[in-house]
């Protein structure tokens, strides 16, 4: 099972949309333009997009 | 894309004409927030965000440390908007001032805000005075971005200058707008 999932800072994102490219499993977007959200059902909490988002606001977190 | 980007670069550095086709990357992105209430633009075809991209992921001149937090807080990145915006007026100021006649055309291109380097060999043919000017402006405008945007990406990690973007937070203000009705 998987242990943790990403997670971002809806009110810091700029929506550059780098996460989305990133993602390996297609599971974020960019909701209208306004910010990136994850698809808590798709994400497997590998991390990358917490590595390659400029702003630095996704955080791989753990499930509880 | 980014080849298209690279592409006017280069040829903004023979060719002062060419610098009018950058008008392309402030129109498109305004038309596709307000009539699409998105940023595709940016996600998707910004070349200027391709070519951060191929320098720190492909090239790998990044040394991938994020950000600090205060480059994409709300104060700084509006800021910073309205610290280009006035460049940007201004630029259109002189070139309505070369119009009429009130200034005489300067063959430069004025780069990081303070610099203006002479650029007088990308000026090879005879358009009228005020159009080259706009040319001249906006060319550094543009290049001033990339420059700005590669330093960026070598200190932090690629595509930091769209945390800080004027065009990407013009857009997504637009957006934001358009999601509250």
């Amino acid at each position: 099972m998987r242990k943790y999932i990403a997670e971002n800072d809806r009110g810091r994102c700029v929506a550059c949309g780098v996460c989305v490219k990133t993602c390996p499993r297609n599971a974020i977007s960019i909701f209208r333009g306004c910010y990136a959200v994850v698809n808590n059902e798709v994400c497997v909490g590998c991390g990358l997009c917490e590595k390659t988002c400029p702003a630095g606001i996704m955080y791989k977190v753990k499930i509880a | 894309m980014w080849i298209v980007s690279a592409t006017y670069f280069v040829m903004g550095f023979f060719n002062i004409v060419f610098a009018w086709f950058g008008m392309i990357c402030f129109i498109i992105p305004l038309l596709v927030a307000i009539i699409g209430g998105n940023k595709i633009w940016c996600n998707k075809y910004c070349g200027r965000g391709q070519i951060f991209l191929v320098l720190g992921n492909k090239l790998g001149f990044s040394r991938g440390k994020a950000a600090p937090r205060w480059l994409s807080s709300i104060w700084f990145r509006n800021g910073f908007l309205v610290f280009f915006m006035s460049f940007f007026i201004n630029m259109i100021y002189v070139t309505v001032l070369v119009a009429k006649d009130i200034r005489s055309l300067s063959e430069t291109v004025n780069l990081l805000w303070t610099i203006n380097v002479p650029w007088h060999w990308a000026y090879p043919v005879e358009i009228e005075p005020w159009k080259a000017q706009f040319a001249f402006g906006l060319y550094g405008i543009m290049l001033t971005s990339v420059i700005v945007g590669i330093v960026l990406t070598i200190i932090y990690r690629p595509r930091t200058w769209c945390v800080c973007c004027p065009m990407g937070n013009m857009t997504q203000m637009i957006c934001k707008l358009k999601n509250k009705e």
